[in-house]
């Protein structure tokens, strides 16, 4: 387990530290709108993934991030390493590992179960039509993200019937200028079609029931001025296993300091995960952006 | 009580007709001085800007300053009516695209924080600009056949 942590960590230090010596070039887009890293990797918020195509490059150009999560909950900690591009604001990819710590599964579960459970997501999106910020309706993506549990052994014991699962999502985000308080505001909806119980990390569908379902999420975002925004995030979640899985929401704080760096950090509500109740703890993601 | 209530009524209708009306974006913009303020400082960022420089190859810049503060100006309620061509016959046949057009509203924030333009009058100008988005990008579609400006 320890050798996981250091090849994770190894590999986003790399990959950060690439970012960070790149030559000093950023895409074209206005700072803030590239959005920040949601937990599965897609860019968004942190709970909910946004129609804003990841990145700084706008039309003719390309941006990535790569981008270090964590949520600490009192009986979880969950861990994402992900990273991001964006081709010609039409297109994104990205890929997440992710990681959630049980601090007593075994225990509780009585079988020879991993302490840590880990999930891999690929992702795309695409920008269907519409512009966040320049035109009157807002901007519409399309985006799936293929999940793959690597120990699934929890999810089966509680009844889940798959290790791997494709979410499809629609978002809607704008950025509406000088609208509350003479500030901007984003707006986000985003319907998810999935059979992920817990996002995947507790498998895919239910023995007996393995339709996937829509899910509504919603992000609002307040900019005070360039560099710094306060939201709230909503993200409805089925619950397939009948374990009482809870819809989750989050307060967050998000910094922009440059195109070169964007820090969030959130009060996060994720409610009954599994079989513990109130996991409530901080969130804090560090993105570098090239 | 009678003398009472009028003393009130004179007191609550002066308090309403007295009240400061609220100041204009071109008072907030710090009116003439102000915009030309913002209009040199932009000129100063696209002078340092190698994506838009190309665009001003043939542009007389002294011109380019006079409209672009004249349309600031009618843009924020002040005193003054642009002269100047429609965004469309300005932009007609440049190629622009969304990389050129946050170029520009990033040199124009930059441009305004070297003002000190407060945030929330920074927000007012931006959102009283960017319906113009769609006339900028695609000009010929407000263009009749042959009225493109040819020097601009």
């Amino acid at each position: 387990m320890v050798n996981r942590y250091l090849n994770r960590a190894l590999l986003a230090g790399a990959v950060l530290s690439m970012l960070a010596l790149a030559p000093a070039w950023a895409g074209s887009k206005i700072l803030a709108t590239s959005a920040a890293t949601q937990i599965e990797g897609a860019a968004g918020g942190g709970l909910v993934p946004w129609a804003v195509i990841g990145g700084y490059g706008s039309e003719g150009e390309w941006g990535g991030a790569a981008s270090l999560t964590r949520v600490g909950l009192p009986d979880f900690q969950l861990g994402t390493a992900a990273v991001h591009a964006g081709v010609n604001n039409r297109v994104e990819f990205s890929f997440a590992q992710q990681t959630l710590q049980v601090d007593n599964l075994a225990s509780v579960l009585g079988s020879p179960l991993d302490g840590v459970i880990e999930q891999h997501v690929y992702g795309a999106k695409a920008r269907l039509w519409g512009d966040l910020i320049y035109e009157p309706w807002p901007q519409i993506s399309l985006g799936a993200q293929h999940k793959v549990n690597l120990n699934p052994a929890a999810g089966t014991v509680l009844g889940a019937n798959s290790d791997s699962g494709t979410d499809w999502y629609l978002s809607a985000s704008k950025l509406y200028l000088h609208a509350l308080f003479e500030r901007n505001v984003l707006l986000n909806g985003t319907f998810r079609y999935t059979d992920a119980n817990e996002t995947g990390f507790l498998g895919f569908g239910a023995e007996g029931e393995s339709d996937p379902q829509f899910m509504v999420e919603a992000s609002a975002g307040l900019f005070l001025n360039a560099n710094w925004a306060l939201g709230v995030e909503y993200r409805q979640k089925p619950d397939r296993l009948n374990l009482g899985e809870s819809d989750w929401r989050d307060a967050f704080v998000a910094w922009f300091p440059s195109k070169r760096v964007t820090v969030v950090g959130a009060y996060t509500d994720l409610g009954k995960v599994a079989l513990w109740d109130d996991q409530t703890g901080w969130y804090l993601s560090v993105q570098i952006n090239n | 009580m009678r003398l009472m209530t009028s003393i009130v009524l004179v007191a609550l209708v002066a308090a309403c007709s007295t009240k400061p009306t609220q100041p204009t974006l071109y008072e907030r913009l710090g009116e003439q001085d102000g915009i030309t303020t913002i209009v040199d400082n932009l000129l100063y960022e696209l002078g340092g800007n190698d994506t838009l420089l190309p665009f001003f190859a043939k542009t007389d810049i002294g011109r380019f300053r006079e409209k672009l503060i004249e349309q600031l100006c009618q843009v924020s309620d002040g005193p003054c009516e642009y002269t100047g061509d429609s965004m469309a016959q300005v932009h007609a046949g440049m190629g622009l695209n969304d990389s050129h057009f946050n170029a520009l509203v990033t040199d124009l924030v930059a441009a305004m924080d070297e003002a000190d333009v407060a945030t929330g009058a920074q927000n007012d100008l931006l959102s009283r600009l960017v319906p113009m988005y769609d006339e900028v990008m695609n000009p010929d579609a407000y263009l009749e056949p042959g009225t493109a400006s040819q020097a601009p």
